[in-house]
């Protein structure tokens, strides 16, 4: 815990009289109830640095009890509180006393926010680990019950959470008492309670002996699955997974399987698709056997089943399907029983279905190898490229890469080609940039020469997109280009284009110029940058444009870096003197921050700035030796990111004085 | 229509005769806009009683314990909570005013000690907590009991905080809120039997909520054609099912009802049932479809019926027969004459709800002059009431009112062309077990009991 710092070095630290280092603390217990929120936020999150200070026996009989009443707060407090309880063992005197954190939590334990709730059964959970076998049961145990007969179904929902914990070290007696509540939570009036209980079964299960699972679990299991509500139904088949994985082959087949078999053919959607969401744990869970036999045959079923939402699901599970089959006829399976299933979802109606698909589809050629990919699923994946959904366009190309392994990419480029071209053209400012993305993928799958023929210029329209969100991504691509084909194919292609908008008359362009300049100096290296670049971006100091020139500072600091110093010292220095006194104010500022961070480069260089005895108004820049001259100056009107240094000085002070500052607010 | 009952009230097999408990809201003739009653809804215990109004505030009554002491205050409802649920707003982006006025109250299941409600308008659901605290934290380290602040370098001991008793406080406090989900205005919120989700419905769409989440909800219905031209009917109201978690239904302007699934799709523009009454050719006139447009639906608490109001009659369906209601019951009737002036005031449009006794054996709806009606479905027997500060001497008889549809008026007959049009029950709400109802006249809320003998 950060907070001990101050008093606490020992317990009963808090007797020494006119300590003055027990103000913090007491700063501290006051703002428990500061009416502000963060306050007291603050001082929950250093609750353990009050109990240190007041010693185990008074945060037992003092601390402890106030806290326990103390559930009215905001929701971030309850949660702060019941996470730092779980750590509080300690505080309290050790693992004798743990359950003295029982009541606190047990009330947050009901309270009605789910986060909340869940923090201290999670905190709960905890404790119980402390607790000896004795303690167990004379204090948890009895908690639990509490909570699972409680009232309001709060209190009994949180119960569900807590009985896996407690079950492995109880006593016999005390198990079956345990189980018995389990089993009336799991036939609750409410709603909610059966679903935390359902949520719930599977992990019961795990710590229970394999007859009271079948005897016991399998029957709440089974009056789950088929409960009126299907938001209960649901949960069941999350259940089965746990329950699944306990079982014998012959014991899941008698068992289990019925009420699986029932939820994959379940009246609502809900519960079906909760089914498909879950295929592939369900497929581990019950083995292969079971899986060829039964869920083979209901997979099939869901990839056509009435809802899209089923679909589409189903489908979005149809590549880990496959690479979980047992590789010894995985091939014909595949083929003969769901590859049909899936031609058919590549025309389906719902455009959500369809990009489901396309997004897995393409890992499908590893596991049929090369043959079968051409046969079968490159006829497919043409279809899919030329589908009227552009997500479903992307999500092909975006995963072209497993197709290149096994057919390489060849095959594709002459359908992936106007797909390209499409999608770059698109109204929708989203689905450029997501195509944009992919191009260093396609680049460097389909090779310099591809690419230099049919998607540089693609690549270079989109530097002069109208969408400023387009322009940048197409600026870090170009970078990424440059990355894998290198410089002397950055200077002969991509660099003159650039350079030329340096030029053009809009003033927005002109900026794509120095930023594609930010991005790729440092790919391209020093040479280019100095003789190619340098003189542009100087050039544009003189730009009439504002926004253009302070881009120039700020290029200038970023490409610092790259340049020799004797270009540094010769070209880059006068400029940025130059536009330190600019009529602009932003532009005097970038000039600023450009000549401190040059001026660190060149440490030892004189960089002379008259007038820098001046004294700096407040907010001003740390170096504020380099500030400009000019004695009409109105320093008090900055530009809006020095209030930005301000508040980052700030900042930095409360880091580095967390208690201090209490102490001087107050003097 | 049967309307010679005798004096007696339906509800139960045997008449019950209903006297005046309480009245709430100022006397004063002059109503300000801001104090109408909007809705009135009864929780699940029958215990709290809200309301709404067009201020956007909401009233939340405490029915009192029994005291043996004084028999006769069985049952009272007094405050026990008020707070401003809405405020007024301005949609810039549409330049559209927001009224505050509460559209409809809903209670959620009680999950702990406190009581959860959703409110909305025409934009924004909220979820309201109302809870009760009665004890405070006592003791500070840096200041004196009154206040004073102490030395900092006199602090020689830490005090923890000591909770004492204090008198009871009821907090109502925001706990999430549900905006911009509605391009057109709520008429219905819905919580759903599975108490995690509910459902809000406006004029064209109907969405479905998760409690705990606000920034999501998933549509289910939308009725809205590609061209608005082509508009033909608006969604008046829905209802989820009281048991069964996936069951819905909604009501048109057309006098229709849909029930959906949710099970069977994720959206559920398609129907399951579709309940329609046949249109009697005789009666067709220009109002036909203006006065079949149904106005509110609510199932029985059993779920095996649902009942609808539209402007004349209140009708109950069984879930099981779509073609037609297995009851019908006229509100007021004599008004079909009228239907002229009612359309040139506006009343023609009024919302009228109507509701359920616990057991489902009797229905209650509004009507005007401050009339409401009462139908037993076991007798056959109706009765028309009058929620009046004239009666409102305690435990005072409720006498039947009758109004003369024409011709020869008798004694105790009120003509139909001295009813108070500006005078209309549009909310009642009925104590899920007991006899006790509350009927929302302008800006009063009535409590009515039934005679203990």
């Amino acid at each position: 815990m950060a907070g001990a710092a101050g008093p606490g070095t020992g317990p009963g630290a808090a007797g020494g009289d006119g300590d003055d280092s027990l103000y913090p603390i007491a700063v501290l217990i006051d703002e428990l109830r500061n009416e502000d929120v963060q306050l007291r936020l603050n001082s929950i999150k250093k609750l353990s640095t009050i109990a240190l200070a007041l010693g185990v026996e008074r945060t037992r009989t003092e601390l402890l009890p106030f806290l326990t009443d103390t559930i009215y707060d905001e929701d971030e407090v309850l949660l702060a509180l019941a996470e730092q309880l779980g750590n509080f063992t300690g505080l309290v005197g050790g693992p004798d006393f743990a359950h003295c954190l029982l009541p606190p939590l047990e009330s947050l334990a009901t309270v009605e926010e789910t986060v909340v709730r869940d923090k201290a059964v999670e905190s709960l959970r905890q404790i119980s680990q402390e607790h000896t076998p004795v303690a167990l049961e004379a204090h948890f145990v009895p908690l639990v019950k509490r909570l699972a007969s409680g009232d309001w179904f709060t209190s009994r929902t949180s119960a569900c959470g807590l009985f896996s914990v407690c079950y492995p070290r109880a006593s016999n007696a005390v198990k079956a008492e345990i189980r018995q509540h389990f089993r009336s939570l799991c036939s609750d009036d409410t709603p909610m309670v059966r679903r935390a209980a359902a949520s719930k079964l599977g992990e019961f299960a795990k710590v229970l002996e394999l007859d009271s699972v079948k005897s016991e679990i399998v029957p709440l299991f089974t009056n789950l699955a088929s409960d009126e509500q299907d938001s209960v139904r649901l949960l069941a088949v999350e259940a089965c997974v746990s329950i699944a994985q306990l079982l014998s082959q012959d014991d899941l087949e008698v068992l289990v399987m019925p009420t699986l078999r029932q939820a994959a053919e379940d009246k609502s959607w809900r519960v079906r698709y909760m089914v498909a969401d879950k295929f592939s744990e369900l497929q581990k869970a019950v083995g292969p056997k079971i899986t060829l036999n039964d869920l083979i045959p209901a997979f099939q079923n869901l990839l056509k089943d009435c809802e899209a939402e089923v679909r589409a699901a189903a489908a979005h599970k149809v590549k880990e399907l496959c690479e979980n089959l047992p590789i010894e006829g995985r091939e014909t399976i595949i083929m003969n029983q769901v590859l049909p299933y899936i031609k058919e979802l590549v025309s389906d109606t719902n455009q959500h279905v369809k990009s489901a698909l396309a997004s897995v589809i393409m890992g499908l050629s590893t596991i049929l190898g090369k043959e079968n990919t051409i046969e079968h699923l490159l006829p497919l994946f043409l279809a899919q490229l030329k589908d009227e959904c552009p997500e479903v366009r992307l999500n092909i190309i975006s995963n072209l890469d497993c197709v290149n392994e096994v057919i390489g990419i060849r095959q594709l480029s002459q359908s992936l080609l106007p797909a390209i071209v499409e999608l770059a053209e698109d109204a929708k400012w989203r689905v450029r940039l997501a195509i944009i993305e992919y191009m260093p993928l396609l680049a460097g799958q389909l090779g310099v020469e591809f690419f230099d023929e049919k998607l540089n210029s693609l690549c270079m329209a989109w530097l002069v997109d109208h969408v400023y969100a387009i322009r940048e991504a197409a600026t870090n691509n170009l970078m990424k280009l440059v990355q894998k084909f290198g410089t002397e194919w950055a200077q002969n292609t991509i660099v003159p284009k650039v350079l030329v908008m340096a030029d053009d008359p809009n003033y927005l362009h002109r900026m794509t110029t120095l930023f594609c300049i930010n991005a790729l100096s440092e790919a391209c290296g020093q040479e280019i940058t100095t003789k190619q670049m340098l003189p542009i971006v100087l050039k544009m100091a003189g730009d009439q444009v504002a926004n253009v020139r302070f881009n120039v500072a700020k290029s200038l600091q970023k490409i610092g870096p790259i340049l020799d110093n004797d270009a540094l010292q010769v070209e880059v220095k006068p400029v940025l003197q130059k536009l330190g006194q600019d009529q602009d104010m932003d532009v005097k500022y970038f000039a600023q921050e450009a000549i401190s961070a040059v001026a660190q480069r060149l440490r030892k260089l004189d960089f002379p700035v008259k007038g820098s005895e001046e004294p700096s108004a407040p907010g001003a820049d740390k170096n504020h030796f380099l500030r400009p001259r000019g004695p009409g100056e109105d320093t008090g009107k900055g530009p809006a990111h020095q209030l930005h240094v301000n508040t980052r000085d700030t900042l930095a002070q409360l880091g580095t004085a967390e208690l201090v500052h209490f102490s001087r607010s107050r003097d | 229509m049967a309307g010679a009952g005798g004096g007696g009230c339906p509800a139960g097999g045997n008449d019950l005769q209903w006297c005046f408990s309480q009245v709430k809201g100022a006397v004063d003739e002059d109503v300000a806009e801001a104090d109408i009653i909007s809705t009135v809804e009864f929780n699940y215990s029958g215990d709290l009683l809200a309301t709404g109004d067009k201020g956007g505030r909401v009233v939340i009554f405490q029915r009192e314990q029994e005291n043996k002491s004084r028999p006769h205050s069985r049952g009272e409802y007094n405050v026990y909570s008020t707070f401003q649920s809405h405020e007024p707003e301005f949609d810039y982006l549409k330049s559209l005013e927001i009224e505050e006025k509460i559209n409809k109250i809903r209670w959620l299941p009680q999950q702990n000690a406190a009581h959860f409600l959703l409110s909305t308008n025409d934009k924004t659901i909220k979820l309201w907590k109302i809870s009760e605290r009665d004890k405070r934290a006592e003791g500070y380290n840096l200041k004196d009991e009154d206040g004073r602040l102490r030395d900092p370098f006199r602090i020689t001991a830490l005090r923890v905080p000591i909770l004492k008793p204090m008198d009871l406080m009821v907090e109502a406090s925001p706990r999430r809120i549900f905006a911009n989900a509605h391009t057109y205005h709520i008429n219905s919120i819905s919580v759903n039997s599975d108490h995690e989700t509910y459902l809000s419905a406006d004029d064209l769409r109907i969405n479905l909520w998760h409690l705990e989440i606000t920034d999501r909800s998933f549509n289910i219905v939308d009725i809205k054609p590609a061209n608005m031209e082509e508009l033909t009917e608006v969604i008046t109201a829905a209802e989820l099912h009281p048991l069964q978690c996936n069951v819905f239904v909604y009501s048109s302007s057309k006098g229709t009802v849909r029930l959906c699934d949710m099970r069977a799709s994720a959206l559920c523009d398609r129907h399951a049932k579709f309940f329609e009454e046949p249109e009697d050719p005789s009666s067709r006139s220009f109002f036909s479809e203006i006065i079949s447009s149904i106005s509110d639906v609510k199932f029985s608490h059993s779920g095996r019926y649902m009942m609808t109001r539209d402007y004349l009659s209140v009708k109950v369906w069984d879930l099981n027969m779509e073609s037609r209601p297995v009851e019908t019951h006229q509100v007021h009737e004599y008004l079909r004459g009228k239907l002229c002036s009612l359309y040139e005031n506006d009343c023609v449009f009024d919302k009228f709800e109507c509701c359920w006794n616990g057991p489902d054996s009797a229905i209650m709806t509004g009507s005007y002059n401050n009339f409401f009606r009462m139908f037993d479905r076991n007798t056959r027997r109706d009765v028309t009431l009058e929620a009046s500060r004239e009666s409102s001497r305690p435990r005072a008889s409720l006498k039947p009112r009758r109004v003369c549809p024409g011709g020869r008026r008798k004694k105790d007959e009120i003509s139909v062309d001295s009813l108070d049009f500006n005078k209309k029950i549009l909310h009642t709400a009925w104590h899920p077990a007991d006899n006790v109802i509350a009927v929302a006249a302008t800006n009063n809320l009535y409590i009515f009991q039934d005679k203990v003998n």
